[in-house]
């Protein structure tokens, strides 16, 4: 006998270690609206085969806690069952050996106490607090509730326009998200049950990028109302959109030159080109909207006298003021803003980096837009300051990835403490606090600490500080109320106390997304409507392919590719290609027609109009 | 045309036809549980899945329509065992106690699992416990969470015809059924007790509670005098569960096995419909003329599942029902006075029975102000189902008996009370007498009939107008609830202006109504149920209301007039008595 012996796993062990992924990936794709309690007793029963069966409360304990469970389920426990439940998870989270044993009943004890009234329902009444909604999770989870599973089966078919024709039912930019949605709908893709979630966004884009019906839909007959929108950005353009088609006489205000927001000020043109933004706002306009750029309501017209001018008004202003830091030397020469330099160049005005060290404070998508855009204007080095860890920045994963790739430096852990200036007030270094990541926060985040560690410096001569955008709501602070920053509207989007104004998107939620804000838009459309007392129904007459009966065996996602870095970073064009058409019609044939399979077929497969 | 081959047989189908249509087509019957045309298309129960050559899986037949080359193979050993799998497995969940089941017979889950041949389920049985299976045993609807097979048909009949969402889908996993909405309780629900989820159930899950045991005990008291009322829709289907066919399931067999049964009195329903025009009628006349029907309407209040549907939804509108009893209820109020006292009876010894179509009746009959010092009105509602189930349970014959007329004097009715079971009735009898009372001549006897069911409406109902001597009544009638919404939300936004509206809860009207037989076919009857109501009403002397001489002697002898005092009293209620529970 040799004394060892290296270890292969054997075969059972290799096909277990496959399945574990599979688990993983099937946790993923849970449907929103799922039993609590029913999945308490899932994951207790995993963890009790994980058991190595020393241990007394581990070994017997979490299968008691799973007979207790089943009961309530059951509907055979009673209250005294569910107190059982929380001492007997309580001695077992404090007698347990190893963390196989205190983990588990620390998740059941959570449970327990998380969701009681749930555990309650099931043993007063036999009954689950909960319920799936929006049987399709791509659908469920769109704010915007866009029929995803719908226009993947029209691009399948080669039905371009009619897909696009489709997404505006719910989404008047198709587009833009086709560019830069954060696409929350491909978070529970089913099709992760079998190997990824579908590639949504990029079909999206793929649709749009090859659509070319430009006529929109008729508008209802004229109402001979007339709505007043101030804010031309994502929300405010979506509410016109809407309301136009209503038949309502829409009238936008922006105070920039040209509509769009943050997604022509805040987003850069190597992400979404502007002749693409222009598309949409250009389809959304042609059903007859009357627009005011360079108007600034509170200082070109007081918001009183458009108050009183319309039927109803809509608030949709963003978020477009800068946090600062609040630290010594801030206000240097060379300190910038990532909100105003983006917005600069937005407009035109576009400042020279050329051979000058850049650093990035913040770890979001803003500060992976700066990042990047510091690197196009020429910058010699940029340095991506954060104080957390890289997996802890928020910012999407491949933004960070592309940032990278493109030549920025990523220094994590470090906290600004202050701004160096020379005697003329150049910046000429940003000194830092080195951070020790810590304890989980109530977020569910670690939390960073400051290091027992020297300051560090890191010299360079421009600072963007991209942490975080607040709103600038003082024009309005007479109709309604601003408390932590954000103007307080309803969930329907009206402003209590006031006649017809309604408010939402950035403003009222702070910074999110461009489909919150679009989706904020729609729920205002819908809810003005109703208040000027008509209830136009927006819908879509496009029929949708029926299902191949048979899905594609499991197959790789397709992921967009990236122009060359070295060719990106020289200027400003558009750095993701599209899906060429053999890799759209592969990745749309991998959807799992949730809207006819499943749930799906019995209730709220899909929605034809709203 | 699609070009197919089942089974290998080459068939030619149009395009958009179903797999399991196209099998039927060519005499070719694949097996299905959950599949409910048009209603509930959803493949849950995977029974009917078939295999087509080149698909990976099986395919459901009763949700996928053919394509051009689809090779369909219906019996495969691959088709065989998923489908008996499945039965299997249904049934594991089910309680096969059908000795004990009212649908043994009509059970489509017994059909299937018998055609199959299934003689032993390889799987444990796991049936609901705890406080999931508890239901209520006094509400007129039942519930057995244990015969559920969670087709969903009750969600989608309630929901999609109805339009009442009672049901919906609650809890998870392998403890997944049917509950009642929003968490609440079917007592406290706004169920209309239609009785549409009971006959669209392919099993026992849901039936009507059965009251045939205190029927028995009152037949069973010899101090008590049994008169039973038996409904005009009832005539039509009573036989089918029988299996008599319509020339067999005469009239007057009917009232012979009810007589069998014990009762010492049977009349015909139909006598108190004519009543019902009777006063209806009048009212409608009396509020034309003074002004109360420019605004809103008149509507029916027979139909008791309309009136909860109405007192839930539009409770606002409670007034504007006709404050006329409904013919089952006028018929138990004269039975318990005008009645007892022609036949020398004591009143508090009276025990009224009626036979409806209808499970809503059972809660109307307990309804303030339909009572007196003497009990209810009427004390009993058996459904057409429970009738026949007693039929069945004596032993009766009902092939070999002779025909025996209702009672008298309460055994006449006119043609235009028989068409009370079939949706648009009312209405026309109503207009038929209106129109005498109003311009004191006669009509003939079919100028209303545009009001009777054609062809679908696209609106959800039907509308006419009619000159009633020299005033224009604009006149809609609709059936099932959600065309019932629909036509309210119309009224109620100022889109339409009528001034009298029928409404019967159950689509096709009382013919189609939640207390009528079930056979477990899928077929719906409510149409050739209704047409044989309308060949009684044209074969009928008498087809008009005012001319039931019954009608008339009450009036002379007892009631004075339509709408005098007495009659008030005794033949109107009071709809604003009572609430449905989410407006108490």
């Amino acid at each position: 006998m040799s004394r060892l012996s290296i270890k292969t796993p054997d075969r059972a062990q290799t096909v277990v270690e496959g399945l574990y992924r599979d688990v993983e990936r099937r946790i993923s794709a849970s449907p929103p609206g799922l039993c609590p309690v029913d999945m308490a007793l899932s994951f207790l029963r995993l963890c009790h085969a994980q058991t190595c069966g020393k241990c007394v409360p581990c070994r017997i304990g979490l299968g008691q806690l799973t007979t207790l469970l089943e009961q309530v389920l059951d509907s055979t426990a009673s209250t005294q069952t569910i107190d059982l439940i929380e001492k007997t998870a309580r001695v077992i989270q404090d007698t347990a050996d190893c963390a196989i044993g205190y983990e588990a009943a620390r998740m059941v004890l959570q449970g327990v106490q998380g969701f009681r009234e749930d555990y309650v329902s099931h043993v007063e009444h036999g009954r689950c607090l909960f319920g799936l909604d929006q049987p399709v999770p791509c659908v469920a989870l769109c704010p915007a509730g866009v029929d995803i599973p719908g226009y993947i089966a029209l691009v399948r078919a080669g039905r371009y326009n009619d897909a696009v024709r489709l997404i505006r039912k719910d989404n008047p930019f198709p587009t833009v998200c086709g560019y830069v949605c954060e696409h929350p709908c491909e978070a529970r893709c089913r099709r992760r049950m079998v190997d990824d979630a579908i590639n949504i966004c990029g079909i999206k884009r793929f649709a749009c990028d090859h659509a070319t019906d430009m006529t929109p839909p008729p508008s209802a007959a004229p109402t001979g109302m007339r709505i007043g929108i101030v804010g031309g950005g994502p929300c405010g353009l979506s509410a016109a959109y809407f309301l136009s088609l209503m038949g309502h006489q829409v009238v936008v205000y922006d105070q920039r030159p040209k509509l769009g927001g943050m997604l022509r000020y805040g987003i850069p043109d190597y992400r979404l080109p502007p002749d693409r933004l222009d598309a949409d706002i250009d389809f959304i306009l042609s059903t007859g909207i009357e627009v005011h750029t360079d108007t600034a309501i509170g200082r070109d017209i007081p918001f009183s006298a458009i108050e009183e001018q319309y039927d109803a008004v809509y608030i949709s202003i963003g978020a477009h003021n800068d946090k600062k830091l609040g630290i010594e030397g801030e206000d240097s020469q060379g300190v910038y803003s990532a909100v105003q330099l983006l917005r600069d160049i937005g407009e035109g005005h576009v400042p020279d980096f050329t051979g000058k060290r850049v650093c990035v404070v913040g770890g979001g998508n803003v500060a992976m837009d700066a990042t990047r855009t510091a690197i196009r204007l020429g910058a010699s080095s940029v340095t991506c300051v954060y104080r957390r860890r890289v997996a802890d920045m928020t910012a999407l994963a491949e933004e960070i990835e592309d940032a990278q790739s493109e030549g920025c430096t990523i220094v994590p852990l470090q906290a600004p403490d202050h701004i160096e200036a020379d005697e003329q007030g150049r910046v000429t270094a940003l000194w830092t606090r080195p951070q020790i990541i810590g304890a989980y926060g109530s977020d569910g985040r670690p939390r960073p600490n400051d290091a027992d560690a020297p300051l560090q410096c890191l010299p360079c001569d421009v600072v963007v500080v991209a942490i975080g955008q607040s709103i600038d709501a003082r024009p309005f602070d007479q109709v309604t109320p601003v408390v932590r920053g954000k103007i307080q509207a309803a969930s329907d989007a009206f402003v209590p106390n006031t006649p017809h104004v309604f408010a939402g998107g950035d403003a009222v939620t702070g910074p999110a997304t461009v489909i919150r804000a679009v989706a904020a838009g729609k729920v205002a459309a819908a809810n003005i409507d109703a208040h000027l007392g008509f209830r136009h129904v927006i819908e879509s007459d496009v029929d949708i392919p029926a299902p191949h009966l048979t899905n594609s065996p499991a197959c790789g996602r397709v992921e967009l590719r990236n122009r060359p870095a070295a060719e990106c970073v020289g200027d400003f064009s558009l750095v993701k290609c599209g899906m060429t058409p053999e890799e759209a019609e592969q990745e749309t044939s991998r959807c799992l027609r949730c809207d006819h399979f499943g749930y799906g077929i019995f209730k709220g497969g899909r929605s034809n109009k709203w | 045309m699609v070009n197919i081959t089942i089974n290998g047989a080459a068939v030619a189908v149009p395009e958009g036809t179903t797999i399991l249509d196209a099998a039927a087509s060519v005499g070719v019957a694949i097996p299905s549980l959950c599949y409910l045309r048009e209603l509930n298309e959803i493949s849950a129960c995977r029974v009917c899945c078939v295999e087509v050559e080149g698909e990976a899986k099986l395919v459901p037949s009763c949700n996928n329509v053919v394509r051009e080359g689809m090779a369909i193979h219906t019996n495969t050993p691959r088709v065989r065992e998923a489908r008996r799998t499945n039965v299997e497995l249904i049934l594991s969940q089910h309680d096969s106690q059908c000795a004990t089941c009212v649908r043994s017979g009509t059970c489509q889950l017994q059909k299937v699992a018998n055609d199959l041949g299934v003689l032993q389920i390889p799987y444990s049985l796991d049936l609901a416990q705890g406080k999931k299976r508890f239901w209520t045993t006094t509400f007129p609807l039942y519930r057995d969470t244990n015969k559920c097979i969670k087709c969903m048909r009750c969600v989608q009949v309630c929901d999609k015809v109805q339009a009442m969402k009672i049901w919906d889908v609650s809890g998870s996993g392998s403890r997944t059924t049917i509950d009642v909405s929003g968490h609440r309780f079917i007592k406290g629900s706004d169920c209309t007790l239609c009785g549409q989820c009971i006959t669209h159930c392919p099993t026992g899950a849901l039936r009507e509670r059965d009251d045939t045991a205190r029927a028995y005990a009152a037949l069973a008291d010899p101090e008590r005098v049994i008169i039973v009322q038996i409904a005009p829709a009832v005539r039509t289907a009573w036989g089918e569960a029988l299996g008599l066919s319509n020339t067999e399931a005469t009239i007057g067999r009917l009232v012979a096995a009810v007589r069998q049964l014990g009762a010492d009195y049977v009349f015909d329903t139909s006598f108190s419909a004519d009543l019902t025009i009777m006063e209806e009628g009048t009212e409608l006349l009396q509020r034309l003329r003074a002004g109360d029907l420019n605004e809103q309407p008149m509507f029916t209040s027979c139909c008791p599942g309309w009136v909860r549907f109405l007192k839930a939804r539009y409770p606002q509108m409670t007034s504007r029902l006709s404050t006329a009893k409904s013919p089952q209820q006028m018929f138990g109020a004269v039975s318990k006075t005008w009645l007892a006292e022609r036949l020398g009876l004591d009143p508090a010894k009276v025990f009224s029975i009626s036979i409806m179509p209808c499970v809503a009746k059972k809660a109307e009959c307990e309804l303030p102000g339909m009572q007196s010092e003497h009990g209810q009105d009427v004390d009993l509602v058996l459904t057409t189902r429970e009738l026949s189930r007693m039929i069945r349970a004596e032993h009766i014959d009902v092939s070999t008996l002779t025909g025996s007329p209702f009672d008298q004097p309460l055994g006449d009715g006119t043609g235009a009370g028989v068409i009370f079971g079939a949706t648009g009735g009312v209405m026309e009898a109503a207009l038929r007498s209106a129109y005498f009372l109003a311009a004191g001549a006669l009509p003939p006897a079919d100028a209303f009939r545009a009001v009777r069911a054609s062809d679908k409406a696209d609106r959800g109902w039907r509308e006419a107008e009619f000159d009633l001597a020299g005033t224009t009544v604009h006149c809609a009638v609709t059936s099932g609830l959600n065309n019932a919404r629909r036509l309210m939300r119309a009224i109620d936004r100022g889109e339409v202006k009528y001034e009298f509206v029928e409404v019967m809860a159950c689509p096709g009207g009382c013919a189609g109504g939640g207390g009528q037989p079930v056979d477990g076919s899928d077929r719906e009857k409510a149409a050739p149920r209704g047409t044989v109501l309308y060949q009684m009403d044209r074969s009928s002397k008498l087809r008009f209301s005012h001319e039931n001489p019954a009608v008339q002697a009450l009036y002379r002898e007892y009631l004075d007039a339509p709408c005098s005092e007495k009659a008030e009293h005794l033949l109107h209620c009071d709809h604003s008595a009572w609430q449905m529970p989410q407006n108490r």
